[in-house]
């Protein structure tokens, strides 16, 4: 149950700061520019940039190609990987207490058909 | 019957759960290895070895079987036995990522005579202990953050960008 190589790893910890997925949920609209991207936050643009080099990195993210404005744009398929990973593990919590819930129903229906039989 | 996880404070877990069925039952369930071995394997996982010696200082050994022949073992020892109200082990992780041991504290609640709600609290030995095992699955905040961006993902993916 351990995080399974390094990509995975490195989209968590791009994701687990608020203005890059800020930044992320501005871009799902479409892509924009780095002073597109900087100007509803209350940050310079270099920290803006270094936001965006974690999250190329990462893979989160790309550049478009027209060389003058450098836009850049949502790769969601990290995303799709790291939510399906999320999911795996929750699911295999609920999984196992789904089978609790069958062998507590099982156990009840014992108790109620036989008398004083124990386990 | 959903399961709630959240995240109290930087070193805890905090999972809880509804089932229907009397507290006892669902205390012996949780300490009485012939039961252990029937529910607690999922996902591929078998509960192969459960060894539990229920009283305090007494020591739980759980070894897994899973896909491939993985085998995943954890052990500890019963901190506080009261059923069928709690139950306190430290739990360690054969190939764990992280120092130290983590404390489980299981409160059965009997919210009706025939339904009881299990609380599970997971304290680890520090932040960053935590923040490993966070890194895996259920760190409520990041994974309502990928709801989120999965909605608007979806929503703009139909309506398209001018």
């Amino acid at each position: 149950m351990k995080p399974s190589g390094y990509g995975l790893d490195t989209t968590f910890a791009a994701l687990a700061d608020p203005t890059r997925r800020a930044i992320l949920a501005r871009l799902a609209a479409g892509e924009a520019t780095v002073s597109e991207l900087a100007a509803p936050f209350d940050i310079s643009q270099p920290a803006i940039s270094k936001h965006l080099k974690v999250l190329e990195r990462a893979g989160l993210i790309s550049r478009g190609r027209d060389q003058q404005r450098r836009p850049r744009r949502l790769e969601p398929r990290p995303l799709r990987a790291a939510t399906e990973w999320l999911e795996t593990y929750r699911e295999f919590w609920e999984e196992r207490y789904r089978n609790l819930d069958a062998l507590l129903g099982e156990l009840q229906a014992d108790e109620g058909g036989t008398q004083g039989g124990g386990l | 019957m959903t399961l709630h996880v959240t995240t109290p404070t930087d070193r805890t877990i905090v999972m809880s759960r509804r089932f229907a069925a009397p507290r006892p039952l669902v205390f012996d369930a949780w300490t009485q290895p012939e039961l252990l071995r029937r529910w607690y394997g999922a996902k591929g996982w078998t509960l192969v070895e459960c060894e539990v010696d229920l009283r305090v200082d007494g020591a739980w050994r759980f070894v897994s079987e899973g896909p491939e022949g993985a085998r995943m073992g954890q052990r500890g020892v019963y901190r506080e036995v009261d059923p069928p109200r709690r139950l306190v082990f430290t739990e360690l992780f054969d190939d764990q990522s992280y120092p130290g041991v983590a404390l489980v504290t299981h409160d059965f609640v009997a919210e009706k005579p025939s339904a009881t709600t299990i609380t599970s609290t997971i304290l680890y030995p520090s932040p960053e202990a935590r923040d490993i095992v966070l890194r895996y699955p259920m760190r409520r905040g990041v994974a309502e953050a990928y709801e989120r961006l999965d909605e608007v993902l979806t929503g703009t993916n139909q309506k398209g960008t001018s």
